[in-house]
């Protein structure tokens, strides 16, 4: 029997941030399944990289600033490699996956000081770094290439096993022939590695609603960010302006919506909030992607509202239980 | 719909246990060899003693007063003899020894003086306000406010309506529950005569919609009464809020930085009111409560009827003594309970269960960082940001803090029971609020200080002044009278 000084309450509810780190990290499963199908060994070494070096990354900061070692494992290293390598195109240069997985934990989380104070979420920044140094390998889609069963057996294309590869335009490039809302839901095409199937990245983003990791208010008020200004649009001038479906499946923007604005660190925490910068993020990348030159949408917009977070936070905070508006008069019974 | 109306924002779901004793009927403790009743009251109020060493004492004597209302008399609960008064260990979870009253058991039961049954509903308000006053009954849902005094700024306030607390929403505790389906007319007719004396109009028992067989006994016990009302609400961490039980019920809010009162509105604890009920219609002081014994570390969790001063280590030999794993003894619920310091604790007035804890059920865990994932705002029933409060309160900034609402926050530890990084949030803002009381209490000091040695530099000068104001005025005298004297002089050598 201890009878030493404790405070309440003396019961937990059992979560814990490194379980809710590694449900992430299941979630994110089928598209990472689907995302090596689809691209083969190439996909799978950038994988493999991004979320090697991560570990390693993270391991060297914690020396470097005298933290125990015993958090490296608390997944929220590993799922930041992981999160850049489905943001990375499959056949990426593995050294920039590296240089890219140690610049999102020494600069985008540990400068900041380490998990819960960044500013930023360190994947898309390390994402957009890449990109500004690295623009020729960063658009250097390749085509999606998966195995097909034949009467012969199983096919296994070159390009998948990673010999070589051919280069494709992506749906959102100017050049790309118009794809069908079905054939994004399923991904048969050039993009990302984790972001061509809005399909799979749904079921993950299901799974954590289902589990509660997140809510519902960030990934639907993206959603409806993008898809409102895109039908008004739309129906004003269909020739101009992509659909609203295919700005929802294409893309990123699933994963977005499910699993890089959610991110805990980088979001507001008040409902209000979050619905401010969920509809700020599909916004911004209706925006970004309609009238600006980067094909960065997804990754340009999350930043631009994880730097509006904390002043998101300061102002809209939830009202103190029984606050009223001022104009709301109390009626006495 | 009742599953998905949500009677207000936040709150939370916690893992009940209440299956340990919730089948548990209150039973009778045998009084203990030795009753413990400290002098000093939760508050700070101190009680005087008015009886000594060695005086023999009956059941239900007063033996302790205070010198104003808020300090609730204190009665024997046994008969006995006086055999002590020293200092002892109190319910503290600092362990601080207050002066404390000793009382031996001399084994008789019975009580000490006949307390006639009277017809309570023939008596004035404030007669029925006095009689709870002399009674010592203190709000028995743990705050362990003074009930008459309460009662009577109801009265004075012009309160409509009274909502009796049956909502019971810390996990474990049972001891409400089983209150609410034995005694279910005495807690009915407790509600209706506090109802009287404050003249609200009805009275409304409000029980979560996990306890069916509470609704149903207060249901037949209230059938006959239009003034009391049964209320069903969902069983949902921290209804047995103040604030929150009314929206609850009512629909109201109670706007911050106000009492309930205000909104007609006044919530007293079921136990309250069959405590309430003996006072007035047998004229019983309160000397023993109902309180539930109950965790994964006790070989026999119970509901027991309990002496007041009866100490920590009876109670659980009473129920078979505690498990090997037992880590942790705390006093009231496992969210708002704290620790007992020691097996030799006396039980107090406020007391509603002792729970015996594991590590399983504890889960103390080492602490992360956080991780900002905004599930204490989620939790937290008043609406404020916890974990914004508690880094304002960790460097000290307690303005800060102050400015996110720790004022607000009920100390209920919803958040913390969520915080996936295990931070001791509640600890954090009990630590900020004693340093802001603290720092509140010097700065009075310093204030009156100021003022004194103002006073007096004030008093030094003005008597300096006046000091000086009769040396001139003697001397001007004395000038005067000597240039007469000079003048006088003059004219006799000028004659």
């Amino acid at each position: 029997m201890k009878y030493n000084i404790a405070s309440g309450p003396h019961t937990h509810g059992g979560d814990s941030s490194s379980s809710l780190m590694y449900q992430v990290i299941l979630a994110l499963l089928p598209t990472s399944l689907f995302g090596l199908y689809v691209f083969g060994v190439s996909a799978l070494l950038v994988l493999l990289t991004a979320s090697i070096s991560a570990l390693l990354a993270e391991s060297i900061m914690l020396y470097w600033r005298g933290v125990n070692q015993s958090s490296l494992f608390d997944g929220s290293a590993l799922l930041t490699g992981w999160l850049l390598a489905l943001s990375l195109p499959p056949a990426t240069p593995l050294w920039i996956v590296a240089l890219g997985s140690f610049f999102a934990i020494a600069i985008g989380k540990h400068a900041y000081g380490g998990l819960g104070q960044n500013l930023f979420n360190p994947a898309m920044l390390a994402r957009v770094m890449l990109l500004i140094c690295f623009p020729v390998e960063l658009t250097d889609w390749h085509a999606a290439t998966p195995p097909v069963l034949t009467e012969t057996g199983l096919d296994l294309n070159p390009y998948w096993l990673g010999i070589d590869a051919i280069s494709s335009a992506t749906p959102l490039a100017a050049e790309a022939p118009m794809l069908a809302v079905r054939s994004l839901w399923f991904g048969h095409h050039a993009g990302s590695l984790g972001e061509t199937s809005a399909l799979f990245i749904l079921l993950g983003g299901l799974f954590l609603l289902w589990r509660k990791v997140i809510n519902w208010v960030i990934p639907t008020a993206v959603l409806l960010g993008l898809a409102l200004p895109a039908l008004l649009l739309h129906a004003i001038k269909p020739d101009q302006f992509l659909s609203a479906s295919t700005h929802l499946f294409s893309g990123a923007v699933f994963l977005a919506a499910f699993f890089i604005a959610t991110d805990m660190v980088t979001s507001p925490v008040s409902v209000k909030g979050q619905w401010v910068f969920g509809l700020g993020c599909g916004l911004l990348i209706f925006l970004i992607r309609t009238f600006g030159n980067y094909p960065e949408g997804v990754a340009f917009s999350v930043l631009i509202m994880n730097a509006t977070t904390p002043l998101i936070d300061h102002y809209l905070r939830p009202a103190v239980f029984g606050s009223r508006p001022k104009w709301f008069k109390e009626e006495r019974a | 719909m009742r599953a998905f109306a949500k009677p207000f924002r936040g709150g939370i779901h916690p893992v009940g246990y209440k299956e340990f004793s919730q089948d548990c009927a209150i039973e009778k403790l045998p009084a203990p060899k030795r009753v413990y009743l400290g002098l000093q009251q939760r508050n700070g109020t101190l009680l005087s003693a008015l009886v000594s060493v060695g005086d023999s004492v009956g059941k239900g004597q007063l033996v302790a007063k205070g010198a104003n209302d808020m300090a609730v008399p204190l009665h024997s609960p046994i008969n006995g003899t006086v055999e002590d008064i020293r200092d002892y260990v109190s319910a503290h979870p600092s362990g601080i020894k207050i002066k404390t009253l000793v009382i031996k058991n001399n084994g008789d039961s019975s009580w000490s003086q006949q307390h006639g049954s009277i017809h309570p509903l023939s008596l004035a308000s404030d007669e029925m306000l006095q009689r709870i006053l002399d009674a010592g009954i203190v709000g028995l849902g743990g705050a362990g406010f003074p009930t008459g005094i309460k009662l009577r700024l109801a009265r004075d306030k012009q309160v409509h309506t009274l909502i009796i607390n049956g909502g019971e929403c810390e996990p474990y505790l049972t001891c409400d529950d089983r209150l609410m389906q034995e005694y279910a007319v005495d807690v009915v007719l407790g509600s209706q005569l506090m109802a009287k004396a404050i003249g609200a109009r009805k009275a409304i028992i409000a029980v979560e919609d996990n306890k069916p067989a509470s609704i149903q006994a207060l249901k037949i016990a209230a059938a006959e009464l239009h003034d009391i009302e049964i209320q069903v609400v969902p069983s949902l961490y921290p209804m047995g809020s103040e604030r929150h039980l009314i929206k609850a019920v009512t629909g109201k809010t109670v706007a911050p930085g106000t009492l309930s009162v205000e909104l007609g509105i006044l919530v007293h604890n079921v136990a309250t009111a069959r405590a309430v009920y003996h006072a007035l219609r047998f004229n019983r002081p309160l000397i023993d409560r109902v309180l539930t014994v109950s965790g994964a570390g006790i070989e026999q969790p119970k509901n027991l009827l309990v002496p007041i001063g009866t100490s920590v280590a009876d109670l659980l030999s009473a129920c078979g003594g505690l498990t090997m794993s037992a880590q942790r003894l705390v006093a009231g619920g496992p969210m708002m309970g704290q620790v007992i310091p020691s097996p030799y604790t006396p039980i107090d007035k406020s007391i509603g269960g002792l729970l015996a804890l594991t590590d399983q059920e504890v889960r103390d865990e080492q602490s992360h960082d956080c991780v900002r994932c905004g599930r204490c705002v989620a939790a937290c029933p008043m609406g404020l940001m916890p974990f914004q409060m508690a880094a304002h309160s960790r460097v000290s900034d307690y303005d800060g803090a102050q400015d996110y609402g720790l004022n607000h926050c009920l100390l209920c530890g919803a958040c913390s029971y969520v915080c996936p990084s295990r931070i001791p949030l509640v600890q954090h803002f009990s630590h900020a609020r004693g340093e802001i009381n603290a720092q509140r209490s010097m700065a009075q000091k310093s204030a009156l200080a100021r003022l004194l040695t103002n006073a007096r530099a004030e008093r030094l000068a003005k008597e300096a002044a006046q000091r000086k104001a009769e040396k001139a005025a003697k001397a001007a005298e004395r000038k005067k009278k000597a240039a007469q004297r000079k003048a006088q002089q003059a004219s006799e050598s000028g004659e």
